[in-house]
């Protein structure tokens, strides 16, 4: 059976908009990351959904991209949670308001 | 089966390889030097940044693509090359004492700066999105740590995460759009795209919305209204060197990528998009200056203001002609020059202990150091666009092209606001000539460093704004990719 390809584009566009939601609604930047997280993975699942469709590889071959970069960039943002959590003791974005949002 | 591996030459990359090895190095070397012998690990980098800027010269009139189509080889690549170099060069000269001032003159700092750099060449050279967000995000990543360096100041932390959890927001915008794009035209390659366009996919609405979700993404980076909320807050609290860093380096690589998409791939829908941006260059302009008014933090109002000049970027943007992206290049080596000593300024001011970095700090400042406020009343008059200085010819080209292209009322507009902005600009000019000294700023300590850049910077301000020709000729070298234009 094959999946229509607008299928890929709606699940992929829901996953998109739950985790916008997420990060303007959470407080907690823990969750925020995995917000984030989830927005770039629906974007993998959009690009392999189009690569299959295009029967090409340079889609599949961003989602490695896209993995990598999600991977370091959280490496970086723990990091700085963790130095906020030690100077704050809070990892809540709402009382990070030293300077006005 | 055989596998052909493409031709490549190396040398059309050498900028780059010479900083990635110069910053493999710095780390390597940071390893194994013993502590309170890395003094010169700053003038490492220079030279580092010298010898790039040097094949960059030799490389330009090289025209075409390398490494698989992967790679730009143009004119206008290598000049946001040689912006980038000139933005990280005086950066570090700038940085050198405040950090130590600060006891953070970690080495890793100009490694990081180093890698950025990188990640700003890659944008402005990218054929393939895969690369463009490549680069992106090289530099991105660089400068959430650099944002964050004084570990200890909660104010640091705060920028740094903000700025961390924005921009990867906003990298997922682009990385959808992106694949949008992909999903109208099944290439990842913008000659492809480009072509796809010119064959006819224009109106598809996976193409209209790709675009939409690349200009919300690129937004985020080049900070235009109302995608602008992070920029005074991390301005604000990174290290003033990141923060000049920031407001120069991050917007000409956002833009130099926006600039290669826009006017490459996308000038067959010129319709569709740049209503769009006409309207965000107005916005971004207008709130950018009259926010600027209201500041008293001298960083908060210079990333107002960095916000308003992204909004005359966008104007030349909307323009789409050949003056526009002449300006444009033009617009940014100015700014670059005027915003990168405006900071130097600021952090010869500002030192430890009392942070002096609200405006009527600078009150008497033509009294007790009259250098210093000649050359920050140069930076501003340049910043508010008034003549002889580079932002007044800046301004002229960016408003001529917008006349030129039909676009009479944004560049009335445009005029408007850079009336607001001589407001806030010279407020500062009047409290450093006019107003008796409120607290003794105690003694300034010039280093050769911060001096040579402060003179770099007020030079080149006033040279290009009196002799415009030669960068002029340049500019209009290094558009000529822009054939739909």
């Amino acid at each position: 059976m094959v999946v229509p390809l607008i299928y890929y584009i709606a699940l992929s566009s829901a996953l998109f908009a739950i985790g916008v939601i997420g990060v303007l609604i959470r407080r907690n930047a823990i969750i925020i990351f995995m917000c984030i997280e989830m927005m770039l993975n629906a974007v993998n699942l959009s690009l392999v959904g189009f690569a299959d469709h295009y029967q090409a590889i340079d889609g599949q071959m961003f989602v490695f991209f896209v993995m990598t970069v999600a991977a370091a960039e959280v490496a970086v943002g723990l990091a700085l949670i963790v130095a906020i959590f030690r100077n704050k003791a809070t990892v809540n974005v709402d009382e990070l308001n030293l300077m006005k949002w | 089966m055989t596998i052909s591996i493409p031709s490549i030459t190396l040398s059309n990359i050498g900028p780059l390889l010479t900083l990635t090895v110069a910053g493999l190095l710095l780390l390597l070397m940071d390893a194994l030097t013993p502590k309170g012998k890395k003094g010169y690990f700053p003038y490492l980098s220079l030279i580092a940044l010298v010898i790039a800027a040097v094949q960059t010269t030799m490389l330009w009139n090289r025209s075409g693509t390398d490494f698989a189509r992967m790679i730009y080889v143009d004119n206008f690549a290598f000049f946001f090359y040689l912006i980038f170099l000139l933005a990280t060069g005086l950066t570090i000269l700038i940085s050198i004492k405040y950090l130590e001032d600060y006891h953070r003159n970690l080495e890793e700092y100009y490694t990081l700066l180093i890698f950025a750099t990188i990640g700003m060449m890659l944008m402005a050279a990218g054929g393939h999105l895969i690369l463009i967000f490549l680069g992106l995000e090289i530099l991105s990543i660089a400068i959430y740590i650099l944002a964050g360096l004084f570990r200890e100041d909660v104010k640091s932390n705060e920028a740094a995460l903000k700025y961390l959890i924005l921009g990867a927001f906003s990298s997922a915008f682009l990385l959808f759009g992106m694949a949008m794009l992909y999903g109208a035209t099944g290439s990842l390659f913008l000659d492809d795209l480009a072509q796809a366009i010119k064959a006819g996919v224009g109106t598809n609405p996976l193409l209209l919305f790709g675009m939409g979700l690349l200009i919300v993404g690129f937004g985020f980076k080049v900070s235009s209204v109302p995608f602008h909320m992070w920029t005074p807050d991390v301005y604000e609290g990174a290290p003033t060197s990141v923060t000049a860093f920031m407001s120069v380096g991050t917007k000409a690589a956002a833009f130099a990528a926006l600039v290669r998409i826009f006017f490459l791939v996308f000038p067959e829908i010129k319709m569709e998009w740049n209503m769009l941006l006409w309207g965000l260059a107005v916005a971004t302009m207008t709130l950018g200056n009259v926010v600027a008014i209201a500041q008293t933090n001298i960083k908060r109002m210079l990333a107002y203001s960095s916000i308003a000049h992204a909004g005359y970027l966008l104007v030349a943007l909307v323009a789409a002609n050949q003056l526009g992206a002449i300006s444009f290049l033009y617009y940014l080596v100015a700014y670059t020059l005027m915003n990168l000593g405006a900071f130097a300024i600021v952090i010869l001011v500002a030192r430890k202990k009392d942070d002096y970095i609200n405006i009527y700090d600078y009150c008497g400042l033509g009294f007790q150091y009259p250098a210093l406020a000649a050359a920050m009343s140069v930076f501003m008059f340049a910043l508010a666009g008034i003549p002889p200085t580079a932002g007044f010819v800046g301004k002229f080209y960016v408003f001529s092209a917008a006349v030129e292209a039909g676009y009479i009322w944004l560049a009335i507009i445009g005029v408007m606001n850079s009336l607001i902005s001589v407001f806030y600009y010279l407020r500062i000019t009047v409290l450093m000539y006019m107003r008796p000294a409120e607290a003794d700023l105690g003694p300034v300590t010039m280093t050769p460093a911060i001096s040579s850049a402060v003179l770099v910077t007020a030079a080149g301000v006033l040279a290009i704004g009196v002799f415009p020709g030669p960068l002029y000729e340049l500019a209009l070298n290094s558009v000529k990719i822009f054939v739909g234009l």
